[in-house]
């Protein structure tokens, strides 16, 4: 009988022949991590059950630097503790510096592979499905069952296909892709199953920018979103790890609960409005929306592709006055790689701030919040009322070239109105 | 186990950031989270909760980040459990493993007033307003023996200990 990528991957992990959508399953989990926000409490309930070991420190990785450098002591010490566990438990994946955040960063230190059940304690997990490996969020109690015991109980998601077809134009990136997916399946489209990409439109793009695509999987309620590997793939872990991987691929007979088709050429750049990442628009209808702040960066948006793309539009120009650009690098290794690039050079001589490599102000901890009434655009993920402080701000999430163009126009305007 | 107490009335996808905003989360203490509760939303909600009382949601409640702060914070306002149209999964889990049940029925749901008598009966699976019981969704075998434990820690504390006893 045929299966799905998602049940293939799943069999695997339930040491089964076979699953099918709907049943529920003991999964063996190949990679378990949590974060500055997730592990503490993760590791208070593990002790609280009293739980010593951890089922496998190899199998495990903690990314607690997201909010480096810790802007209060709550945080310092709860980090600190996370660090002291896991030097005890002998956990060695450990990050707590400046290395940056999870979801750029442990891809790229080749540690996730294609067929991987990969948990954590992070709803962004999905991100992962990029290359292939299956990226299940959930939260800290189910991290510390996972820590002591290596499994936890799943549902087979039922699959909806997403099917990317046609020709981007000259300023319509994968971030385009994934919103005018958000605008058709809606915040709860895909509640509760996984969403395989795939499609003609895909097979260009960098394995950073699928990340853009597979992260946002969650944005539609989903419980992770896979694509399959190609050789796109390949190169890029080959580049990182000498380890073996499991390739799969639905069959062509699988049941699938419904496919959608993107025709990536059919429109422009778009734009998901305050205050839902579903509400999405082409940026033409948004043109001319005054705004205080820019934000470049984040797990969606925070790679060396999507430097590049802002700087297309904000070298030679500057950010424009009464505008605040803010750049947060995803990890050290791309703040590093900009750096050499000049590419920093290129941002700071526009205006912009640079962070420290991690979150930035996403999720409205720290490194720039919103005031009262304030419109900021974002390459991020969320624009939920308050997410980036005031409950008043609203927020526009969109393209690098979009919040560029933004930035030095002080308003909302197409990229090509800027470039021409 | 069966729940009674009022109805408190949120609508559709409300978020995990409006559950409880971000700059709370340096703490998972309840007593701390408690204040925090549907802050940008509904004023002093904790203020207006008696300790029983039912949550009473529309669809895809807790969406968005996978704090489990937001339950916590729920829990600690006295709300004895969650009764939605739908949740979001990763919401869902972590109500069950901290022993707030989560329960789909949204028959009851469109029927339900802000501050209506409601209980909630577990056993049976019922969701019960105005007189009239509504059937919810059956847990799976796996969530019920959460439930039945009192959260995922206890569950984890028991199975620990069994394999200690059994070695």
């Amino acid at each position: 009988m045929a299966s799905t990528l998602a049940e293939k991957i799943l069999a695997r992990a339930a040491g089964r022949e076979r699953v099918s959508a709907g049943e529920i399953i003991t999964a063996r989990v190949d990679l378990a991590m949590a974060n500055d926000f997730t592990a503490p409490l993760a590791i208070e309930r593990f002790k609280e059950a009293g739980a010593t070991k951890v089922f496998d420190p190899a199998r495990i990785c903690i990314v607690a630097g997201r909010h480096m450098p810790f802007r209060d002591q709550s945080l310092a010490d709860k980090v600190g503790a996370v660090g002291v566990f896991c030097r005890e438990q002998g956990i060695d994946r450990f990050f707590a510096d400046t290395e940056g955040m999870d979801h750029a960063l442990v891809p790229d230190l080749g540690y996730v592979l294609p067929g991987m059940l990969v948990c954590n304690a992070d709803s962004h997990t999905c991100t992962y499905g990029a290359v292939g490996a299956f990226g299940v969020p959930m939260g800290s109690t189910d991290m510390a069952f996972i820590l002591a015991r290596g499994e936890t109980w799943l549902r087979v998601p039922e699959t909806i296909r997403v099917r990317y077809t046609g020709l981007p134009g000259r300023y319509v990136t994968s971030k385009d892709f994934v919103l005018a997916t958000l605008g058709v399946l809606g915040v709860d489209g895909a509640r509760y199953k996984s969403i395989e990409f795939y499609g003609e439109a895909i097979t260009p793009l960098s394995v950073d920018e699928r990340f853009t695509i597979s992260n946002m999987a969650i944005e539609m309620g989903a419980k992770t979103g896979v694509m399959p590997v190609d050789d796109e793939v390949r190169s890029y872990l080959r580049a990182r790890t000498d380890a073996e991987w499991v390739e799969d691929i639905s069959d062509p007979d699988a049941v699938v609960e419904r496919t959608v088709g993107i025709d990536v050429g059919a429109s422009g750049p778009v734009i998901a409005r305050p205050h839902s990442p579903s509400n999405v628009v082409p940026v033409t209808e948004v043109r001319g929306v005054r705004v205080n702040q820019v934000n470049i960066g984040t797990c969606t948006n925070g790679r060396i592709v999507d430097i590049q793309q802002a700087l297309e539009l904000l070298r030679g120009r500057k950010v424009a006055k009464g505008v605040r650009l803010v750049v947060t690098p995803a990890t050290e290794r791309i703040r590093r790689d900009a750096e050499k690039a000049g590419y920093l050079d290129e941002l700071l001589a526009a205006g912009a701030v640079i962070n420290p490599p991690g979150c930035g102000p996403c999720a409205g901890w720290h490194m720039g919040l919103l005031a009262d009434g304030e419109v900021c655009v974002a390459t991020h993920n969320r624009n939920f009322p308050g997410r980036m402080g005031s409950p008043t701000a609203e927020i526009y999430l969109a393209s690098p070239y979009v919040a560029a163009a933004a930035a030095v126009s002080g308003e909302i305007i197409t990229p090509e109105a800027v470039a021409s | 186990m069966k729940i009674s107490g009022n109805a408190h009335l949120v609508g559709d996808h409300i978020d995990t950031d409006q559950i409880i905003p971000s700059k709370f989360l340096g703490t998972t203490d309840p007593a701390a989270l408690r204040s925090g509760c549907f802050l940008n939303l509904i004023p002093d909600f904790a203020g207006t909760v008696a300790s029983g009382d039912v949550l009473v949601a529309g669809d895809n409640f807790g969406c968005g980040s996978s704090r489990e702060h937001a339950p916590i914070a729920i829990k600690a306002t006295g709300i004895a459990c969650v009764v939605a149209a739908s949740f979001s999964r990763i919401f869902f889990r972590s109500a069950i493993n901290i022993g707030l049940p989560a329960v789909v029925c949204p028959a009851a749901v469109g029927l339900i007033n802000d501050g209506d008598p409601v209980s909630v009966n577990l056993d049976f699976g019922t969701v019960t307003v105005a007189g009239r019981s509504h059937s919810f969704e059956a847990f799976a075998p796996q969530v019920l023996d959460i439930l039945a434990a009192g959260g995922l820690t206890e569950f984890l504390t028991r199975t620990l200990a069994r394999e200690r006893g059994a070695a």
